[in-house]
């Protein structure tokens, strides 16, 4: 097939839009009759709802009120469990918990009227840290505050000890990091018993949403509708969350019998909806003096918060992360999600592997220090090679280059020279200057069975004007969805870019292509594509109307004369996983990913030692992602992943007190901004992955993996300080110089 | 946006005589708001509890840097962009430029006004450390008439100042004196750019044969007021720089200011990295 498009850096579909103003984001949309709504949510983070007051001075008989007893049906958040109400009816898990919805015509009334909500809790025991969790004093889920647990068992661990020279131990710790997409969200919904209920709003799974709202109202599947608007952003912020706001607005406009748009402004998006996970690995690893790794002890703690949500599957990535892209013959990894009562914890671009990762390629630094090699060398020593199986036991059946992303990557970064460089400058040195690099991958698509599971399923539809349709629930979220199946649907088809039209999705209009998560959208969604454009073509061709090798004026006759003839031309294809893939859900073993992207990051830092500043400089990114389809779009991927996850690395924190944030303004919690980010080069190996489109991978998540390992490990050798936390901000790093010059003044 | 804006009232008198009558008439009734840079995130928050406002915009007399030839005057309506573009600022009151130039976003510059950012009274704003190391003096007008004050003693406790209900803070006039010393300014506030202040640091001195012959250093956010360390000035005045100096100095310092732990640092990041910059500003006397 010729490829005019695909490797191209075409338009963008929506990027004219968007530029212009165009776009139609959630809250831009209006109805005549819509109403606005508004949350009213716990003040503590755990207790007994007494009752509640609404104070005077409100005119309440014009507002729509709803509390747990107006719920139709089922009082639940639908996701992998049950556990997580819509709004808390008696107990309070977590102090943002929603408990009243208000719904009012005037926007500042319903400010007014919040306020004079007062509910009455009586006060139990709360539990904020994975230690108080895991503790067990104070049972806040379920019998032991386990949301889930895994074991992972390869070859035999404890009797491998004995045959490591040296035993290597640490702990890392990550913390939480809020998503910060561009748009809040928000979400108007349209509910009434006649029609069923119907949501527009910012998301990027419309089928969990559906999924959600069908118990909440008790109504058949097919009188709930969901359509995306224009999404400014998730980051997996928008994979679960919205499925709350969504049944908050329909649950006012039920109410109500008027359209109620939600919007949430920044402050309550940064307090209320999920953060990553926070989390606590230990590691104990056993080398052997020549730097062979014999034996690797993990032992991998989340915090969930207060309800179990994604935490199930964030944990799953994160366990099969864990041990990084490495040959062990004897891995022993145990893993726990625990229960604490702040908000759940969600999904966050890397989805449990930032977490994960960070702490092996810390350790690793650690572990290389401890036999006297090189970082770079003992890695090289332990990288796994193509029919070497992982710590879940998958063998590896591609070709897996490390040797070749090092070395690429320590020539873009000039690595060896500035190493040297910098142990000559630093002594004496008010700035101090360091370089360090991580090594890890990232599994494409679902974890496991989940695939399979989904069986998603994409439809392509001609026009009679010759116009193809892309039906499927994947959404542009401002990644480039819409462009990348333009490309690879019009190569198929081979016909103009300009002919292919990506449906909005719309659970009543698009069949199920599954969450837009997981780096899948590209690799699994994007073959489902390919495949319903080359069945389409094969229809017309069969149907005598197309020879193989048409113009575009034919392939528009043909189309036209199908439907006239025929009826809709309409093709479908449903997810087969390639063949020979196997996975135990209850060994937790077997083939994770049908592939993994592999990559080299190499960051470059300045620490200042009168304000322990530490400042990225300069960042080289090398990585193998089968075939770039769009060299833009993958390149800005890996941009703007890096400058996130330098945010997660040096800036962004959390200032948590008694499960709230307390930081909840942009003023307040430091995000990086555009001058502190530095020039990031970004460097793409192709090597083509049979299944999936033109040989493309996963890539969206991988960029946020290897940066926090990378700076840390050049804060490293800058300083000679091991920090083992992130994020890195100033006051950790003083306390950590500090411990090492001696004691403060 | 959660204020309930029916609740706010803000009027906008058209000449100095109108602003001066209505806050003599209902004194503390009525705050004056100038470019609402700290007003509007409050009130977009919901927590701007004073309701009734002054807008000052209209008062041409508050407006303008006039210069003489021994010293600039500021109006309190000048922006910090205003600041950042004045050749005279730039060349003898460069601390003050710096401290416009990283405050806030750019949007926040051109709108934002030194005499807010002085009225506003936040230990953590920016341009006040300047104005305390440029010696600046405020002056106040109420319908009584003009007062001029010494900015060094204006901030009397967190949030607390010498300006009476019935006065407005009209101009602040900086002293052209400061060509001949060394100056230094550094802010610390973990991002480049729209950042609030964890530490900022002003200092300038006057130097003599390697003798620091006289010498202001000034602090922000270390303290409930933007803070003039005149016990470590003084143990600095007189002396060289010399290392059992400036330990000397650091100590004095560290006795002098008051940091605390809040959502922003910690006292303990604060008290090292003011000490670290006290430093760094004595090793440039010396160099």
């Amino acid at each position: 097939m010729e490829e005019k498009y695909f490797g191209h850096s075409v338009e963008r579909k929506e990027g004219r839009g968007k530029v212009t103003g165009r776009a139609q984001y959630v809250d831009d949309l209006a109805f005549p009759d819509m109403i606005h709504g508004v949350t009213v949510r716990s003040s503590i983070a755990r207790g007994r709802i007494l009752g509640i007051r609404y104070g005077e001075g409100i005119p309440w008989n014009e507002f729509a009120i709803v509390t747990a007893k107006d719920i139709p049906g089922t009082n639940e958040i639908s996701l992998i469990l049950h556990d997580q109400p819509c709004l808390a009816s008696e107990f309070i898990n977590h102090p943002e918990e929603p408990v009243v919805l208000l719904a009012h015509p005037d926007k500042y009334l319903l400010e007014e009227a919040r306020r004079a909500v007062h509910i009455d809790i009586e006060p139990l025991p709360a539990v904020f840290t994975i230690e108080d969790s895991l503790a067990k004093r104070t049972i806040i889920w379920g019998e032991d505050n386990v949301l889930k647990a895994y074991h992972v068992d390869k070859g035999d661990v404890d009797g491998a000890w004995a045959t490591a020279d040296v035993i290597v131990e640490g702990e890392y710790r990550t913390g939480a990091q809020e998503q910060l997409y561009i748009e809040n969200q928000g979400m108007i919904a349209v509910a009434n018993p006649a029609d069923g209920v119907t949501v527009w709003g910012s998301l990027q799974c419309p089928y969990y949403v559906h999924k959600a709202l069908v118990p909440i109202f008790g109504l058949p599947a097919e009188k709930i509708r969901v359509i995306q608007a224009e999404t400014g952003g998730g980051f997996g912020g928008k994979e679960e969350y919205p499925s709350m706001i969504a049944a908050h607005a329909a649950l006012l406009a039920w109410k109500s019998g008027k359209r109620v748009k939600i919007v949430y402004d920044r402050a309550e998006d940064m307090v209320a909806t999920t953060k990553r996970h926070p989390s606590r690995t230990r590691h104990r690893t056993g080398v052997t003096r020549d730097g062979k790794l014999v034996a690797m002890d993990i032992d991998l703690v989340i915090d969930g918060g207060a309800y179990a949500t994604l935490s199930a599957v964030v944990l799953s990535r994160a366990t099969i992360h864990s041990a990084g892209p490495y040959v062990c013959p004897n891995v022993r990894i145990r893993s726990q999600a625990v229960a604490t009562n702040a908000p759940p914890h969600g999904a966050f671009r890397g989805f449990g592997a930032p977490q994960s990762i960070f702490a092996v390629e810390r350790h690793l630094d650690q572990v290389a220090r401890a036999v006297n090699l090189a970082p770079e060398e003992l890695r090289r020593r332990n990288f796994l090679h193509r029919d070497q199986t992982t710590a879940t036991g998958q063998i590896i059946h591609e070709d897996v280059n490390f040797d070749g992303l090092l070395d690429r990557a320590f020539k873009e970064s000039d690595y060896h020279a500035k190493r040297e460089r910098f142990a000559k400058e630093n002594p004496g040195a008010t700035v101090k200057r360091g370089i360090g690099f991580s090594t890890f991958m990232h599994g494409a698509g679902f974890t496991g069975s989940g695939e399979v599971y989904l069986a998603s399923v994409v439809e392509l539809e001609a026009t009679a004007e010759g116009c193809v349709r892309v039906l499927a629930a994947s959404t542009e979220i401002g990644q480039g969805a819409n462009t990348i199946f333009s490309q690879i649907a019009a190569d198929a088809l081979g016909i103009s870019y300009d002919r292919i039209e990506v449906a909005q999705p719309d659970t009543g209009a698009v069949p199920n292509s599954g969450p837009t998560v997981a780096s899948r959208t590209s690799m699994v969604v994007g073959n489902l594509v390919e495949k319903a454009a080359l069945d389409l073509k094969k229809t017309l061709v069969e149907s005598g109307l197309l020879c193989d090798a048409c113009t575009e004026d034919e392939f528009v006759r043909a189309c036209k004369r199908y439907i006239e003839t025929r009826g809709p031309l309409r093709t479908r294809s449903q997810y087969e996983p390639p063949p020979g893939l196997h996975w135990d859900d209850t060994t937790y073993s077997g083939d994770a990913y049908g592939t993994y992207a592999w990559a080299v990051y190499v960051a470059e830092v300045a620490v200042d030692t009168l304000t322990y500043e530490a400042r990225v400089t300069d960042f080289i990114a090398v990585q193998e992602i089968g075939k770039v389809i769009h060299p833009v779009l993958a390149a800005g991927q890996i941009e703007g992943g890096v400058a996130q996850a330098i945010g997660m690395a040096l800036y962004e924190n959390v200032a948590w007190r008694e499960g709230r944030m307390a930081n909840g303004q942009m003023t307040n919690y430091i995000m990086p901004t555009a001058a502190d980010i530095p020039p990031i080069r970004v460097f793409f190996e192709e090597q083509p992955y049979p299944f999936g489109p033109h040989g493309a991978k996963g890539i969206g998540e991988l960029p946020m993996d290897g940066p926090a390992p990378s700076i840390l490990n050049a804060i490293e050798n800058a300083t000679g300080v091991c920090l083992r936390e992130i994020p890195a901000t100033p006051e950790v790093l003083m306390e950590a110089m500090a411990g090492k010059a001696g004691a403060l003044v | 946006m959660r204020a309930y804006i029916p609740a706010y009232d803000l009027r906008v008198p058209g000449s100095l005589s109108e602003a001066l009558a209505l806050i003599g008439r209902e004194p503390g009734v009525w705050q004056p708001f100038a470019g609402g840079t700290d007003l509007m995130v409050l009130l977009e928050a919901g927590k701007l509890p004073h309701k009734k406002f002054l807008s000052l915009t209209k008062l041409a007399d508050f407006r303008g840097i006039e210069c003489t030839a021994d010293a600039v005057l500021l109006g309190a309506l000048t922006t910090y962009t205003e600041i950042q573009a004045h050749p005279i600022l730039q060349a003898e009151f460069p601390l003050l430029c710096t401290a416009a130039r990283e405050t806030g976003s750019i949007a926040t510059q051109n709108r934002g006004t030194l005499g807010g950012n002085v009225v506003n009274a936040s230990p953590a704003a920016d341009s006040p450390p300047a104005l305390l190391v440029y010696d600046a003096d405020v002056e106040l007008v109420s319908e009584r008439g003009l007062r001029w004050l010494p900015y060094h003693g204006f901030h009397t406790g967190y949030k607390k100042m010498q300006i009476a209900p019935n006065e407005l803070l009209r101009a602040i006039r900086l002293p052209r004196r400061a060509q001949q010393w060394k100056q230094y300014y550094r802010k610390v506030g973990t991002r480049k750019a729209q950042a609030i202040s964890k530490v900022c640091f002003a200092g300038a001195a006057r130097m003599e044969n390697g003798t620091v012959r006289d010498i202001r250093v000034a602090l922000g956010s270390v303290a409930p007021i933007v803070l003039r360390a005149v016990k470590t000035e003084a143990a600095i005045r007189g002396n060289r720089i010399t290392p059992d100096n400036i330990a000397a100095a650091k100590g004095v310092l560290a006795r002098e200011i008051a940091p605390i732990d809040d959502i922003r640092s910690t006292a303990r990041y604060r008290l090292r990295v003011a000490q670290n910059l006290l430093q760094e500003f004595l090793m440039l006397l010396s160099r």
